[in-house]
């Protein structure tokens, strides 16, 4: 019955004139980027985070988290006509989608991933309003011992998760650690490395280290090669599925839709791990597996199911236990500290209103993805074709000139720029950016808990064993990493990176 | 840097750093036991032009105002691309600086100068 009241006040607060519009607002853009290769949620979040300053918290938030679903969207829309994947989820649409685009079929390819999407989508945010609260009452029993070990968990599940060398993503993990030190300690007043320079003494933004290793980065890796694109499909017949698609596609949106959602909230993965999952679990549970990669219809359903249910429970840790799971999870920490709010399971007793009125948004945001993307594909087509060479220009302009309205430096633009050549370089040397810029955010948290941990246990370092949440977390990530490390699953783990562009 | 009881503000830092150290050294000796994948293409000349255009637009974006800094930003990085041709990024240049300074300067207030001052002065 409290579900209820929670629900109502969550619509009062969404339906509001105004965060509909955010909304709307929100998941188009999350659409149109996740149409466009090359710019993708981190970085567009990234960029508006400045915006959002001057909009009320709930606003911000809600016009945020559409964004990052309203990609999942998009994403797939090129995946299905130009065979290029616009948002790294939506890699494995590719195989199939393509195909079915290229048999006359894009139309219907087009609106499963649709009806998938929006299925996962509406049950993944149920499954938020119903785990939420349970979930942030458990973590209001978690000392600092505790939040340090879930920390700990979180890091190594994002070293397991990425992709490349383990060693080299524990590495980036410590790296994004220390850089999070950067500037004044809290408890000392001392300046640690900072070099005297004053523009760090209030530590490194995020968003200049977000922008610079996920949006530079990302432009100077795709101005390696420039391909031709594959044949663009500008044919769009019928997109009405038939009877006998409607039953092919039910069960792969059920288990796309389960899968995705278990792993979305696993740290480290978000949408992506969840959509290559449920393609190789669909191929291999299908009737139909023989036709995986020619066409298949289950092909698109799964994946593209999975990838929206895994982008709306991304938001359980952040929303109850205050821990983003991903990289843009990182970033909507990021938007609520500039907002004032705290995160951590106080949240929803705190700012119920705002809790609720993001999870109701999110149903409303799928609904408008759903009415937006079947009669708008014709422009989504057009602004496919919009050449890279015109992008990117604009991708940096918009980079440059957001990262320089957070302080009005011009320091943040040099150092975004140097996080871009770092951003380049550690991709080149098989060293994944992700888990560094969740270890970057945690750093300063880490360390606190670590403090009052200690503090508490009067510099006993046993007690990180001796509590029965913090020991079973660690236990965990040292599984996790154990498995990560066995050669046979870590043969595994490479290959289901290998397909990622 | 104090000791567990009483953490400094190196003792953090100083264990990070230590297994920093470690893992290098780990990589470094096993660069030369193992077979490793070859670092593929590197492009010199989008990191450098990308790079390049960032910095000058941090550099003179407030003495030379938006006008001049953002077509420069614009078309060095442009010219990253093996398809880059003059009359296009000419016509992109003047249409995001007109979108950039309704949207950012007029509209959001971002306190950037459309004439910089080495020439109002």
């Amino acid at each position: 019955m409290e579900l209820i009241a929670n629900l109502s006040l969550g619509f009062t607060t969404a339906f509001t004139g105004a965060n509909l519009l955010y909304c709307l607002a929100g998941v188009f853009l999350g659409t149109l980027i996740g149409v466009l290769p090359g710019l993708g949620p981190t970085a567009t979040i990234a960029m508006l985070l400045p915006v959002t300053f001057t909009l009320p918290p709930v606003s911000a938030l809600i016009m945020l988290a559409g964004i990052y679903y309203g990609s999942q969207y998009g994403g797939s829309t090129t995946s299905i006509l130009v065979n290029v994947p616009g948002e790294a989820a939506s890699v494995v649409t590719t195989l199939d989608g393509y195909q079915m685009a290229r048999q006359g079929r894009a139309g219907v390819a087009l609106a499963t991933a649709a009806i998938g999407s929006f299925f996962a989508g509406t049950v993944a945010t149920l499954l938020l309003a119903l785990f939420a609260p349970p979930l942030a009452e458990i973590a209001l029993k978690f000392g600092p011992a505790d939040y340090f070990s879930l920390m700990v968990l979180g890091l190594i599940a994002a070293v397991v998760l990425a992709q490349g060398s383990l060693l080299h993503a524990v590495g980036m993990v410590v790296l994004g650690l220390l850089l999070g030190l950067v500037g004044t300690d809290v408890n000392s007043g001392i300046e640690r490395f900072t070099f005297d320079i004053p523009e760090l003494a209030d530590g490194v933004g995020f968003v200049v280290v977000a922008m610079g290793m996920f949006g530079l980065g990302e432009i100077i890796r795709n101005l390696e090669n420039e391909k031709l694109r594959s044949e663009v499909v500008t044919k769009i017949a019928s997109l009405m599925p038939t009877k006998e698609d409607w039953k092919r596609m039910m069960w792969p949106i059920l288990r796309g839709t389960a899968i995705g959602s278990a792993l979305g909230i696993l740290p480290g993965s978000g949408s992506i791990l969840g959509s290559f999952a449920a393609y190789s679990i669909e191929k291999k549970v299908s009737k139909n597996s023989a036709e995986f990669g020619k066409g298949a219809i289950e092909g698109v359903a799964a994946p593209e199911s999975a990838n929206n249910a895994g982008a709306q429970t991304s938001f359980i840790p952040l929303l109850t236990l205050g821990i983003p799971s991903n990289p843009v999870m990182a970033l909507m920490v990021g938007a609520m500290i500039i907002q004032g709010i705290q995160p951590g399971p106080a949240v929803i007793t705190e700012q119920p209103a705002l809790f609720w009125g993001i999870i109701v948004s999110m149903w409303i945001g799928n609904f408008f993805l759903i009415i937006l993307n079947l009669p708008l594909i014709g422009m989504w087509v057009r602004i496919i074709m919009v050449p890279y060479r015109f992008l990117f220009p604009a991708i940096l302009v918009f980079c440059a000139i957001g990262v320089f309205s957070l302080k009005n430096v011009e320091f943040d633009i040099y150092f975004m720029a140097l996080f871009g050549v770092l951003g380049y370089i550690f991709t080149k040397l098989d060293c994944e950016p992700a888990p560094m810029l969740l270890a970057f955010i945690l750093g300063p948290l880490m360390e606190q808990y670590l403090r009052r941990a200690l503090l508490l246990s009067r510099g006993d370092p046993t007690v990180f064993f001796r509590r029965p949440i913090s020991a079973t977390l660690l236990t965990l990530a040292l599984l996790a990493l154990i498995v990560a490390c066995i050669p046979v699953l870590y043969k595994k783990r490479e290959e289901a990176f290998r397909e990622e562009p | 840097m104090g000791s567990a009881l009483k953490m400094g503000p190196a003792y953090f830092p100083t264990i990070l750093s230590s297994l920093l150290i470690i893992i290098g050294v780990i990589s470094l000796v096993r660069s030369f036991i193992q077979q490793g994948t070859p670092i593929g293409s590197f492009t010199f000349r989008g990191l450098l032009l990308v790079i390049t255009a960032t910095m000058l637009f941090g550099l003179i974006v407030r003495g030379a105002g938006m006008i001049v800094a953002l077509p420069a930003l614009v078309i060095i990085s442009a010219y990253a691309s093996i398809r880059f041709r003059w009359g296009e990024s000419l016509v992109l240049a003047a249409g995001l600086t007109l979108f950039c300074i309704l949207v950012f300067l007029k509209g959001l207030g971002v306190p950037l100068p459309i004439v910089g001052l080495w020439f109002t002065r």
